[in-house]
């Protein structure tokens, strides 16, 4: 087994996700393209663990399964977040986000106030 | 080159394209879909890998859940459903500092490997005895403060997507 063409598919698929994190527009494909990341680490601590005799064993392996849940909690964050910005801009474009004023200044295009309970 | 490695390449071709697909794809639903073909690549190399418990776990939580819920997340927030043009800004930028990671690392891999074969093929022990072995001796920390971790971002996602907690009346 040569390991450098898991590494080199690892590097393709991070490259891919950085472009996808710089490119995209919407935030739901932008969290896609952080998982494209993600899986890319994880792809190099696979490999890494089945080729090297490490002190303890299955060290990389346990560490992806950490990546793993880590990437689960982000997009149950992150997917909040997004429904967030939605519900308050009617859209999820992220050059529309303002990034300096008030909160305030949030409710001024909403199509009408959320119901206060 | 072994079998081992012609699956392997096979396979990272498969997950290279389908990546390429989800970044560049004008839909917004197959960037999903093809995200599904892209991780399930992945998992296809953990397995010639010889890591079982990570293939499974990520086809069970990222292909199973995290898909599922970025796909809510598409419907959830009304994406168009047609191919739509302005889901990309400039490229130019993108396609350069992108580039220029996947070629810098994997220039780097190449410079550290270059073609070399690992001797007695893949390490073993890539099954549940041995991860569950890992994982409740050498990093039951780790674990469990991982497990606080996914309490909180879930308790954090909730309070984030109500609009009646501490939006105006309550803490803020």
């Amino acid at each position: 087994m040569r390991p450098v063409i898991p590494y080199c598919v690892a590097a393709a698929l991070f490259g891919l996700g950085v472009y996808g994190v710089l490119v995209r527009r919407n935030a739901v494909l932008l969290l896609m393209a952080v998982e494209l990341m993600l899986n890319a680490v994880n792809l190099v601590l696979v490999t890494a663990d089945a080729t090297v005799r490490a002190v303890l064993p299955a060290t990389g392996q346990v560490f992806a399964l950490f990546v793993v849940v880590l990437a689960a909690a982000e997009v149950g964050v992150g997917l909040a977040i997004v429904l967030q910005l939605y519900r308050a801009r009617r859209s999820v474009a992220l050059d529309e986000v303002p990034l300096d004023p008030g909160p305030m200044d949030w409710d001024t295009d909403r199509p009408e106030p959320e119901p206060a309970r | 080159m072994t079998g081992v490695d012609a699956v392997m390449l096979a396979l990272g071709a498969v997950a290279v394209g389908a990546g390429a697909m989800v970044v560049g794809t004008r839909h917004v639903v197959r960037a999903g879909l093809w995200l599904v073909v892209a991780l399930g690549a992945v998992a296809g190399i953990y397995l010639a890998l010889g890591a079982e418990v990570v293939a499974w776990v990520q086809v069970l939580i990222y292909v199973g859940a995290v898909v599922v819920l970025l796909l809510f997340a598409v419907m959830l927030t009304r994406a168009p459903i047609g191919a739509s043009d302005d889901l990309d800004r400039s490229r130019w930028p993108g396609a350069l500092v992108g580039g220029g990671a996947a070629l810098g690392l994997g220039a780097l891999f190449v410079d550290a490997y270059r073609w070399t074969r690992v001797s007695g093929g893949v390490v073993p022990g890539g099954g549940a005895d041995t991860i569950g072995t890992a994982v409740f001796t050498d990093w039951v920390l780790p674990f469990e403060v991982l497990s606080v971790l996914l309490l909180s971002a879930l308790v954090g996602a909730i309070v984030v997507s109500r609009p009646d907690v501490g939006a105006r009346d309550g803490g803020a």
